[in-house]
């Protein structure tokens, strides 16, 4: 039972269909002038088309990177050198993807600064903080994520962006999470995604560079993707991330729906069934397929290596389960327990029999592994 | 004695998380109500594990100290 769907989401059948069949056409270079590169072309360029149309912007603001990653990376760096002139700063909220701390890390190693806004307990950007960082003088790029990767509450992206305009600060929007699943509100001029995240196969991100925005390549220099991002374009992949994408938006409604309701039966239930232990994130306002909780008294690491025994694939931001041994920034900004931790994100193949039956098996497990500290 | 003065030290340097919490939680409701104990704990998660069990579990929380160079967290019994 696979519920690590905010990590990597299995290939929809569309996204399979459309794989096999660009693996016969589209392996030519897309940037040559003959025949079989024309052929390339025009698939890639019908796969930007539709990025565009689910998007609702134009196909020339869309790019294809590597991963969601290298896209955040991009959107992070790139916004950056592109605004230079207006100074050095970047605004961030302590929430965002590892990606977005990375980049902002090199950023400060390379002379630049960064701003980190608070949440509340919820997982939540302070809005306050927010609008009074944006405003402060020298700041070249804010970025907020569409809605936290780890424990699923959806960020204000409208009001922080309309604080962004008043400003004349871009805002970029890391929408790995919300992409295919949930509409992200207007006012970014830069936003990210990953085709793993809605079925599609790992290896494709997504940059969409707003017109107008000053963006700057962070690349050494390259013609493809309009000089965005460097390399030969995965084309099967991208043929089969746009096809996914396309058919996840068509149902996006009632699949989410469906997802919610069974994401609040485990905040229910697990409140019900397991002694102290708290259920994190925004219980209405959050994304439709993730919820996350943490066990007191009980290690991360043996709880994932119980449940998966038991057949159960999760992922936790406990200490005990990072290469790091560093506990999940996310929930420590939150000031919620950070050992214990379990994060379920369901997916389409996700079934109420399988969620139910985690629900029934987890007492049990939480039980054994406290008994064992004596507790 | 101050109020705020440790009654006992658990010195749980070199523990992974939960371990530190496990000892406060198995300590603190052996010392009279009021009474203070002070955590040494150098894991990490502590600093937000801590304040966030006695969030959770109806406790006070008094804030980090340094003790020797090491980080210490005071906790009040209330209940």
């Amino acid at each position: 039972m696979y519920f690590d769907a905010a990590t990597a989401t299995p290939l929809h059948p569309a996204a399979r269909e459309a794989l096999l069949g660009a693996l016969d056409d589209g392996w030519a270079d897309p940037g040559k002038l003959y025949t079989q590169a024309r052929r390339a072309r025009l698939l890639l360029d019908a796969a930007r088309d539709t990025f565009a149309q689910v998007l609702g912007v134009r196909p020339d603001e869309v790019t294809f990177t590597g991963s969601g990653t290298t896209a955040a990376h991009a959107a992070v760096l790139g916004g950056l050198a592109g605004r230079r002139r207006a100074g050095a700063a970047l605004v961030r909220s302590a929430i965002e993807h590892s990606a977005v701390l990375h980049a902002g890390e090199r950023h400060v190693r390379a002379g630049g600064t960064e701003a980190e806004v608070p949440v509340d307990r919820l997982g939540r950007v302070d809005l306050d903080a927010w609008a009074r960082a944006v405003s402060a003088p020298g700041v070249a790029l804010a970025s907020l994520i569409s809605a936290s990767h780890e424990v699923g509450t959806v960020q204000p992206v409208a009001a922080a962006a309309a604080a962004c305009r008043d400003c004349g600060v871009p805002l970029y929007v890391d929408a790995a999470q919300s992409l295919g699943r949930m509409p992200v509100p207007d006012g970014w001029s830069l936003l990210s995604g990953s085709a793993r995240k809605w079925g599609g196969p790992p290896g494709v991100g997504l940059l969409v560079v707003r017109k107008g925005t000053r963006w700057v390549s962070p690349y050494p220099a390259d013609d493809r993707e309009s000089g965005r991002f460097p390399g030969a374009p995965d084309l099967p992949a991208i043929i089969a991330a746009a096809a996914s994408l396309h058919a996840v938006h068509e149902t996006a409604a009632q699949e989410g729906k469906r997802l919610s309701e069974l994401v609040d039966r485990v905040r229910t239930t697990v409140a019900a069934t397991v002694p102290d232990v708290e259920i994190v994130g925004d219980p209405v306002d959050r994304l439709p397929h993730v919820v996350t909780f943490s066990c007191l008294y009980v290690d991360g690491e043996a709880l994932l290596t119980a449940l998966d025994r038991r057949g159960f694939a999760v992922s936790s931001g406990s200490a005990c389960t990072s290469s790091t041994l560093q506990p999940s920034h996310v929930l420590a900004a939150m000031g919620v327990l950070t050992h214990g931790n379990i994060r379920l994100s369901l997916h389409r193949d996700s079934t109420a029999e399988q969620v139910d039956r985690f629900l029934a098996e987890l007492p049990g497990i939480v039980t054994a592994l406290r008994a064992e500290v004596g507790m | 004695m101050k109020a705020d003065t440790p009654v006992d030290v658990l010195d749980c340097l070199g523990q992974r998380c939960p371990l530190p919490v496990i000892a406060l939680a198995k300590r603190l409701p052996t010392m009279p109500v009021g009474a203070v104990v002070r955590v040494l704990a150098d894991d990490p998660a502590a600093a937000v594990d801590i304040p966030a069990w006695c969030r959770m579990r109806a406790q006070e929380y008094l804030g980090a100290v340094s003790v020797d160079g090491s980080p210490a967290f005071d906790v009040r019994r209330l209940t």
